[in-house]
């Protein structure tokens, strides 16, 4: 679904990320750790077609398509989320307003009828007790006046309304308390199938609990210098990032 | 060292018909009308048009405007044409009592003032200065506090209608009334439009008026809006300005608030060519509160600028200014909010803001808070911002599917949206964001037609010609 191969990736003239390979299936769940400033979010950001980054070589294909060429509508209208580790509020537009946009030009890009009124306000119901989100959106606006927690859970709620193919959640967990945490990681179980995939930036083990990833990806200094199956995140929990410096120390230096 | 005039040849041809005419089209005025006319007449003789060289008047250059070849209205011949051109606008889906201006002149089934069951008067300016001259004379003239602009001396020179309405003493009108001024001619007018508006102790009004052009001509509406608020009184009052981008609107308006009286301005303008609204407000009885906000859209050459000067002159009274804009292509906009707390006014509250959007480089935002304050005991503030939509929203709506025209008219709309939204009048709430989202979708371009039309688009507008006075 997703192959990324050499990606080299600067802003302001500085390299973030440096010959990175990742490869991801439909029906996998990839776990990408590392410490800060390593270029989890970057990633998460380039695939998104976040401007401010420059690709300077490499390539990034979804289904076969060459991602970097698409503009960022066109990306997310194909499948590809990222929940947003900052998600931004949007004084004055309401949530309702906001996703029935989404869903329409989505809808329209894959040559799909629109939805009724009537149907939409369904399939926002199901999909809110889906990732049992309880607040109250209508009349809301966008992320405006939510608690953390709640802009938390509202990233999951968008990405079961928009079904997509391929979801980078950035640090999703992060400032979650664990009541919190347990319905996000609801969420991305319950959307998971064998047609999507779902990539989770994270620091911490503890989300790893909860949704189990078919790999682990440790970064470091803008590359992906070590993978593994999901024990990896527990010894990595125990040895902390100085075990992995320490075992890179001879090819870093 | 003398400040040079401008438009001499518009101000000497407007005071030689003044001087020609003045026995026509005074003809019917009382003296004390003929003796304001006069005196004003003299003023503007004395300082003309305003000029760049006035501080208020800095950045709106009328000079263009007024080297046009206007059509003047003042003689009997022309005013009997227009009288005849007995215009009715059919509008649908907005309940209210509709009352028509087409080139400055009241075009009313009957000529004199409607009177309600309530004892409601509103009609004709020109008629009910003969039909109600005490009450007229009572508060024309009253509510103007600047006497020394040159655009209000030459306006109560040579006015030629404009409504008037009354509501006595504890009446709420439940009818919605609304002013629509149309300008429908194939020669450049020049209008001299002058409101009356008297609200009664505890009386209630909903007012709304709207500034619409037909004709893509030249046009030029100089138009005076004195408002008493009576004490305990309350007004809601909407103006929407929609005019071809040629149109030149120049309006001061004077509201005179007495204790625990309530007003809601709103100023919505869409288009127009040149457009400058001086707002003033006199909270001169305890209690007083103004809510005076405005937005304005601009593009293309367009320029507004807004002028809002509220004067706390009295204790324990609230104003809150909030004017917003949005900028596009080479448009300008002007914002200059003037906040005066006398030294009596303990206990005010004032609060004003102006937020900006800029679309291009090339647009231009002028934003001049300003508060001015003599008493110690007061809460006030001021807020003035020019920004561009926001980079970070933008993204994370179109990394949800949404191409970035609608992320940015969503943007738009949530930032225009605190202005819509203050409107209490629900149908007219709903109409008016209605035209804002098509104006910023570039749907609703300089007025064709009424802009009240907007409501049903399909609908073609239709005058009707009333032949029995022709």
């Amino acid at each position: 679904m997703l192959s990324i191969k050499n990606l080299h990736v600067s802003i302001n003239g500085k390299e973030i990320i440096k010959a990175l390979d990742l490869e991801v299936n439909a029906g996998e769940v990839h776990a990408i750790m590392g410490p800060n400033g390593t270029g989890k979010s970057t990633l998460a950001a380039v695939i998104a077609g976040r401007e401010i980054f420059e690709v300077t070589e490499g390539e990034i294909l979804f289904e076969g398509k060459n991602l970097l060429e698409m503009p960022i509508e066109d990306r997310a209208r194909a499948g590809v989320f990222l929940g947003f580790q900052y998600p931004i509020e949007i004084p004055g537009v309401s949530m309702t307003n906001f996703m029935r946009t989404a869903i329409d030009e989505i809808r329209e890009y894959r040559g799909e009828k629109p939805m009724t009124a009537g149907e939409f306000l369904k399939y926002m119901k199901e999909k809110q007790k889906l990732v049992e989100l309880q607040s109250k959106l209508s009349g809301r606006s966008v992320n405006e006046g939510f608690s953390g927690g709640e802009k938390k859970k509202n990233e999951i709620f968008q990405m079961a309304m928009l079904e997509p193919k391929l979801s980078f959640l950035d640090e999703t967990d992060s400032g979650l308390d664990i009541d919190a945490l347990r319905v996000v990681a609801n969420g991305v179980n319950k959307l998971k199938s064998p047609d999507n995939a779902t990539v989770v930036i994270t620091h911490y083990q503890r989300l790893l609990d909860y949704i189990v990833p078919d790999f682990v990806h440790i970064m470091y200094n803008g590359r992906i210098v070590k993978t593994g199956d999901k024990d990896l995140a527990l010894v990595l929990e125990e040895k902390g990032y100085d075990w992995i410096k320490k075992e890179l120390g001879e090819e870093l230096n | 060292m003398k400040t040079k005039e401008i438009a001499i040849n518009l101000k000497n041809e407007l005071l030689n018909q003044f001087e020609q005419h003045f026995d026509v089209f005074a003809s019917a005025n009382s003296d004390f009308v003929k003796d304001r006319r006069r005196k004003a007449a003299k003023i503007f003789k004395e300082i003309g048009f305003p000029s760049r060289n006035l501080e208020s008047w800095r950045k709106t250059d009328l000079t263009k405007v007024l080297s046009k070849d206007y059509a003047l209205n003042l003689s009997s011949k022309l005013e009997k044409n227009n009288i005849h051109d007995f215009f009715s606008c059919e509008i649908n889906q907005f309940d209210t009592d509709l009352y028509t201006q087409v080139n400055g002149w009241c075009v009313e089934k009957q000529e004199s003032p409607k009177v309600y069951e309530n004892g409601c008067i509103v009609g004709s300016i020109k008629a009910a200065m003969h039909q109600y001259p005490e009450l007229f004379e009572k508060h024309y003239g009253k509510y103007v506090t600047n006497e020394k602009n040159g655009l209000i001396a030459l306006n109560s020179a040579i006015f030629s209608d404009g409504y008037f309405i009354y509501i006595p003493d504890g009446v709420d009108q439940d009818r919605t009334l609304q002013m629509v001024n149309i300008i429908n001619s194939k020669k450049h007018e020049f209008v001299n439009a002058r409101n009356l508006v008297i609200l009664g102790k505890n009386a209630r009004l909903k007012l709304v008026h709207c500034d619409d052009s037909i004709e893509f001509k030249n046009s030029l509406i100089n138009s005076v809006t004195e408002v008493f608020i009576d004490s305990g009184a309350k007004l809601d009052y909407y103006k929407l300005q929609n005019k071809d981008e040629e149109a030149v609107i120049l309006t001061n308006t004077f509201f005179h608030q007495e204790a625990d009286s309530s007003l809601m301005s709103n100023t919505l303008i869409l288009n127009g060519g040149l457009v400058r609204n001086d707002i003033n407000v006199l909270l001169n009885g305890r209690g007083a509160n103004a809510d005076v906000v405005g937005l304005y859209l601009v593009d293309g050459k367009q320029f507004v600028d807004n002028h809002i000067y509220i004067d706390h002159a009295v204790s324990n009274c609230t104003s809150n200014t909030t004017f917003k804009g949005i900028a596009d292509d080479e448009a300008r906009s002007v914002f200059n909010g003037h906040v005066l707390v006398r030294q009596d006014a303990q206990q005010t509250l004032a609060f004003q803001n102006n937020h900006n959007i800029q679309l291009t480089n090339t647009s231009k935002i002028d934003t001049h808070p300003f508060l001015e304050i003599y008493a110690d005991d007061v809460k006030c503030s001021h807020g003035a911002t020019v920004g561009q939509l926001d980079k970070e929203a933008l993204f994370y709506i179109m990394q949800r599917g949404i191409c970035e025209r609608n992320a940015k008219m969503l943007l738009m709309l949530a930032f225009v949206g605190e202005i819509v939204n203050k409107i209490s009048l629900p149908t007219v709430q709903e109409y008016s964001h209605d035209l804002v989202t098509r104006r910023l979708k570039g749907e609703l371009s300089a007025c064709d037609q009424c802009s009240i039309e907007c409501a049903d688009p399909d609908k073609p507008l239709v005058f009707e010609i009333d032949m029995s006075k022709v």
